[in-house]
């Protein structure tokens, strides 16, 4: 580890690794800081992405892919079930294996990394975020760098000391649950989705197949259902009512972010990318390919601004960010508010008139139809933004 | 006065309770939390977040810092 770095990166995460790559790349120096012992670990995330958002990045590799997904099962308050087969694929991974993989990808390009290390300020010159301050083995340590790129997550505590409005509103806030299980009888291509305030309100509650009767099962509700009942015991009735005989291997907690991107993302010496900018799908919770698109860009800003002596340049990243994908998220978010207060009664009225279609005409495209007519496009949306 | 509990043995560290803090009241290491005493507004925002319950509002003891003013 040297004293100054050109880029500190907070965070080694799928946006922490992929900004410190693009920046790397460049041949700029780059330290990534992850606060954990392990990259990857703990999981607190549902695995599932898109092949094609994979692609852009890394090529599926059979040992960090734990199923293939080709199906979409939506389940009803009373239990009608929808099917509709995926165009394209999607996969569910092993985080533990492909967050290791991204940092080591940015690693060969020249990144230090240290874990354990656990960044507790930031250094501040005339009103620009110029390093960070951090605990590394018992001692305090500071090191200096020209760009802090904030991948700290769901906390987003790096851009809220540099003066960036960063902190959810509890409503806004998802508030996860998850478990992977065994003996879990599901298709093992099949995403499953339960909707409905039985299960998880103002949410929605996964099943999500990882191969060999494993399965990732978690649900998220808001700050404001959590005023009343916890995530946990909603997780609890489900599994009691559904899986009793499951064995759980893995039990994990997360806050969610369930908004559109923060309104600044940048500051002088600092940026801010994937769940720390809020760089997830507001409607599905998805992060790992937004959190990915987004590391990508301000990496490759942040280099950009060293190489050119620019340093005011890195403002850039937020149109860039804004017109891939931000803009987007902020479409989804006003769909989401439609329809995440609905009644069990119209979400049961939706599947039913959807039922009505032959199973094997079933495609995004029909249910755009019936979606339409029914008014809430609640299960077309959902279908396209998760994957 | 601290009127929020932390029950350590039961949190998972997710930093769900970090993300809401409108203080920034909450210190999350690897494995160790603490809420800091002198920020904390007791919004128990961080509570309603929680999602498995390891967050709490002690209302014994808000009774009797209640009773205490009086």
């Amino acid at each position: 580890m040297k004293t100054e770095y050109d880029i500190i990166v907070v965070g080694a995460g799928p946006a922490g690794s992929l900004a410190a790559k693009f920046a790397a790349e460049q041949g700029v120096s780059v330290l990534m800081l992850e606060k954990d012992r392990d990259v990857g670990y703990p999981v607190r995330c549902g695995e599932a992405v898109s092949m094609a958002g994979l692609k852009e990045f890394i090529e599926p590799d059979p040992k960090w892919i734990a199923t293939e997904i080709t199906k979409f099962s939506f389940i009803s308050p009373d239990k009608t079930k929808i099917e509709v087969e995926f165009e394209g694929k999607g996969c569910i991974l092993e985080r533990k294996i492909f967050d290791y993989e991204l940092a080591n990808i940015a690693a060969k390009v020249g990144t230090d990394i240290l874990t354990r290390a656990y960044v507790n300020g930031i250094i501040s010159e005339n009103g620009k975020t110029a390093g960070v301050k951090f605990e590394y083995r018992g001692e305090q340590k500071e090191v200096k760098s020209k760009i802090v790129i904030a991948a700290d997550g769901v906390e987003s505590r790096v851009g809220r000391w540099a003066g960036l409005k960063t902190h959810s509103d509890f409503r806004a806030m998802e508030s996860g649950i998850q478990i992977t299980a065994s003996n879990i009888n599901v298709d093992q291509n099949t995403c499953y989705f339960y909707w409905g305030n039985i299960y998880a309100p103002q949410g929605y509650l996964w099943v999500f197949p990882k191969g060999n009767g494993l399965a990732n099962i978690g649900l998220a509700i808001t700050g404001d259902i959590g005023k009343k009942r916890s995530a946990l015991s909603y997780l609890n009735e489900f599994m009691e009512t559904h899986y009793p005989n499951a064995s759980l291997l893995s039990q994990v907690a997360g806050g969610i972010p369930f908004t559109p991107t923060l309104e600044k993302i940048v500051a002088p010496g600092i940026m801010l990318v994937g769940d720390a900018a809020r760089q997830i799908n507001p409607l599905s919770g998805g992060g790992i390919i937004s959190g990915m698109i987004g590391g990508s860009i301000a990496g490759k800003v942040a280099g950009e601004a060293i190489i050119n002596d620019a340093l005011d340049s890195i403002f850039t990243y937020e149109k860039k960010w804004h017109d891939r994908l931000g803009k987007r998220h902020e479409m989804f978010n006003r769909i989401k508010n439609g329809i995440y207060n609905l009644t069990d009664e119209k979400y049961n009225n939706i599947a039913h008139d959807l039922k009505k279609i032959p199973k094997n005409k079933i495609t995004l495209g029909q249910i755009a139809k019936t979606a339409v007519v029914n008014k809430p496009s609640l299960l077309l949306d959902v279908a396209k933004t998760f994957f | 006065m601290l009127l929020i509990e932390i029950l350590p043995d039961k949190c998972d560290f997710c930093g769900c309770c970090v993300g809401v803090c409108p203080e920034d009241a909450i210190e999350l290491k690897e494995a160790e939390i603490t809420i800091i005493e002198e920020l904390c507004t007791n919004c128990v925002k961080c509570v309603w977040s929680c999602p498995i319950e390891v967050l709490k509002f002690n209302k014994n003891l808000a009774k009797a810092n209640n009773e205490n003013r009086i």
